[in-house]
């Protein structure tokens, strides 16, 4: 069993403690549908409440909210324009003029950490919701279908698994060149494994439980069967993966701008913006300090907010 | 264990095939012409109608991929085009200095991680377990290359403690055996290159190490808490036994065994963390040349790293998963 965390390590610590729950589920013909839905609801419910006594989850969520709402307004709060450049004022130290300092081509840091926070999030939420699809769908087809399909989806899996993360991404991204969409596209692709394993693990328990048996007995098709029954009882586990890997991705995408894979110049990016802080680390350390700062805060909100979600769907593992 | 073993190889195999033929597919995809991209902008015609004979081009595409096949067991990658040597014998060159960084990274990361864990466990819900764990979650949060940065400009600009960058020091003679510095300066007993080597090592090791160290805290303070809680180390306590003693051959010996599975898993993101460390720190290593690839649109360096890199994974991967039978005891493979 091969694996990487950063990337893939922690994805696969990921997907050994998060445990389907299976919850009893409503399902068209059940005469308890009124209950189980109950039961259903108060699931989400109680995660919730757990969530939100959980005050380093909570501190998570509200800093995600943050640059959430940075990112949208990032154009219309920024000091300076982020790629004006302006060579009198080139590699200024922080000053009340410009907070966190002006870079080489005399540009304002703070307005490019602003603006950049729109890739950071782009980066981290895009890649991982099509990694989601995309797994998720892999996951339920190879895991409730098994046999040959089974087959053919986890030895592919396996060989995306054989690479390290970065290997991966820069072997596609010498295919695809680079760019931020590409980046995008390699780091789902880094993903995909992640996602499929955990639910094709959790489909292959709950495919086996007496309401899916029932729901086929009742002659209910595949399709309906798998979405009703067996995707809906397997969120927790994948909403869990999700927010984990957020944090992940944007820091997987920062290290492909770093080595000069993703956003080319001048558009602001934390990855590219480190880059230059490394070549004149001597003079203005303020260069790669700042943004890389921006992306310890980022990954930090999305990790405390993915682990209090962790422990409140799963309290046994607390 | 034999049959286990035997099983785990035949397993490996599929694996390695997908490998090759991943890579070989990347070739084939990538814009225009394979022949043409192999031999880089500053290709000749001939360059171009060599490697076209070499890859087989003209010909169908399953003979083109058994002659990538015989070109990849035979480890001919073809020419660098940004260095115009073989790429196979600078890939021989990198490796060492790249294994050497990653392993000195997970000793650290152990021998910090471990203990911390440990403590974190046996304190818990105490403000060190709190500490811990909060600096953990911190440096699983880190980007490497910027934690680098950091490091180098506070430890090396600024307090003059280590070199700010390279793998020896400048003018340092040493005859290369395996291409591990450290490790060929203890060979030849070359003292001089020993201690340049090891001071240049210990900054970008510690840097690679924080994430593995912080996955490898979390790891054993919740499996020293599963632990703790089972009934044979209250009888341990009960029969009088030291508490330092109980945890350490009882409780540890028992959480070791799922953090010899992370510590596994981990090999992976030190190769990635491995390679844009040795960017930031500016150490020759297979990331700095694949890097340097990258940027030349260096595809047959590219290719090889990839190959050569993916394939000693596998078999990484494959050595802890034998080991890890050969330990535990509790665990038959059928």
């Amino acid at each position: 069993m091969a694996m990487d965390v950063n990337v893939q390590s922690t994805r696969t610590r990921q997907e050994k403690t998060i445990v389907a729950r299976p919850t009893v589920h409503s399902s068209g013909i059940d005469p308890t549908l009124h209950r189980a839905e109950r039961v259903s609801a108060g699931l989400w419910r109680d995660a919730a409440r757990r969530l939100s006594r959980d005050r380093a989850a909570v501190a998570g969520l509200v800093v995600v909210a943050a640059l959430v709402v940075v990112a949208l307004l990032a154009p219309a709060i920024v000091p300076y324009d982020p790629i004006d450049q302006s060579f009198r004022i080139k590699l200024q130290a922080p000053s009340t003029e410009h907070l966190l300092g002006t870079d080489e081509f005399g540009r304002d840091v703070l307005s490019r950490i602003l603006v950049g926070t729109r890739v950071a999030l782009g980066v981290g939420i895009v890649p991982v919701a099509i990694a989601l699809v995309i797994g998720v769908t892999l996951g339920l087809i190879a895991g409730y279908f098994g046999g040959g399909v089974d087959q053919v989806v986890m030895r592919v899996i396996d060989v995306l698994l054989a690479f390290p993360w970065l290997l991966l991404a820069i072997g596609i991204m010498a295919i695809l060149g680079p760019g931020i969409q590409n980046v995008v596209i390699a780091v789902a692709i880094v993903y995909i494994p992640a996602f499929a394993r955990i639910v094709r693990g959790s489909v292959l328990s709950i495919k086996e439980k007496e309401y899916v048996e029932a729901a086929r007995a009742m002659g209910q098709p595949n399709t309906r069967i798998i979405v009703r029954h067996v995707l809906a009882n397997a969120w927790a586990p994948i909403i869990v993966l999700a927010t984990l890997s957020i944090g992940q991705a944007i820091i997987y995408a920062a290290g492909l701008s770093f080595i000069g894979l993703g956003t080319q110049p001048p558009d602001a990016d934390w990855g590219v913006m480190l880059t230059s802080g490394r070549e004149f680390l001597r003079d203005a350390p303020w260069l790669g300090f700042f943004p890389g700062l921006a992306i310890l805060i980022t990954v930090l909100a999305f990790n405390l907010f993915g682990d209090g979600l962790r422990d409140a769907l799963d309290p046994r593992l607390r | 264990m034999t049959r286990y073993v035997t099983r785990r190889l035949l397993l490996a195999i599929p694996v390695l095939l997908g490998i090759m033929t991943a890579v070989f597919l990347m070739i084939q995809l990538i814009p225009g012409d394979p022949a043409t991209a192999m031999a880089g902008d500053k290709g000749s015609v001939e360059q171009v109608a060599r490697i076209r004979e070499e890859l087989g081009l003209n010909r169908p595409l399953p003979v083109q991929y058994a002659y990538f096949l015989k070109s990849a067991f035979t480890l001919n990658f073809g020419d660098s085009i940004r260095t115009n040597q073989p790429v196979a014998g600078e890939l021989r060159q990198f490796f060492g200095a790249t294994i050497e960084l990653s392993l000195a990274a997970l000793v650290i990361a152990l021998v910090i991680g471990i203990p911390a864990g440990v403590i974190a466990a046996t304190h818990r819900a105490s403000a060190l377990d709190y500490g811990t764990m909060i600096v953990a979650l911190v440096g699983i949060s880190t980007p490497v290359f910027w934690a680098g940065i950091v490091l180098i400009y506070i430890l090396s600009f600024r307090l003059g403690l280590f070199p700010i960058s390279g793998i020896i020091g400048t003018g340092i003679r040493l005859d290369r055996i395996t291409d591990a510095y450290v490790l060929d300066s203890v060979l030849t007993g070359n003292w001089l290159a020993f201690r340049s080597s090891v001071h240049h090592l210990i900054l970008p090791a510690f840097v690679l190490s924080t994430i593995p160290m912080a996955i490898i805290a979390r790891m054993t303070r919740s499996s020293m808490l599963e632990v703790l809680g089972q009934d044979y180390l209250r009888t341990a306590r009960a029969k009088g036994l030291e508490d330092r003693l109980v945890v350490i051959r009882h409780a540890l010996k028992n959480a070791l065994i799922p953090i010899v599975t992370a510590i596994g898993l981990q090999f992976g993101s030190l190769i990635s963390g491995a390679f844009l460390t040795e960017t930031v720190f500016g150490r020759p290593g297979l990331g700095r040349y694949v890097v340097q690839a990258i940027g030349a649109r260096d595809y047959p360096a590219i290719q090889g790293t990839v190959l050569v890199v993916a394939v000693g994974f596998v078999l990484i991967n494959l050595l802890v998963d034998v080991a890890y039978a050969a330990i535990d005891p509790r665990i038959h493979y059928a």
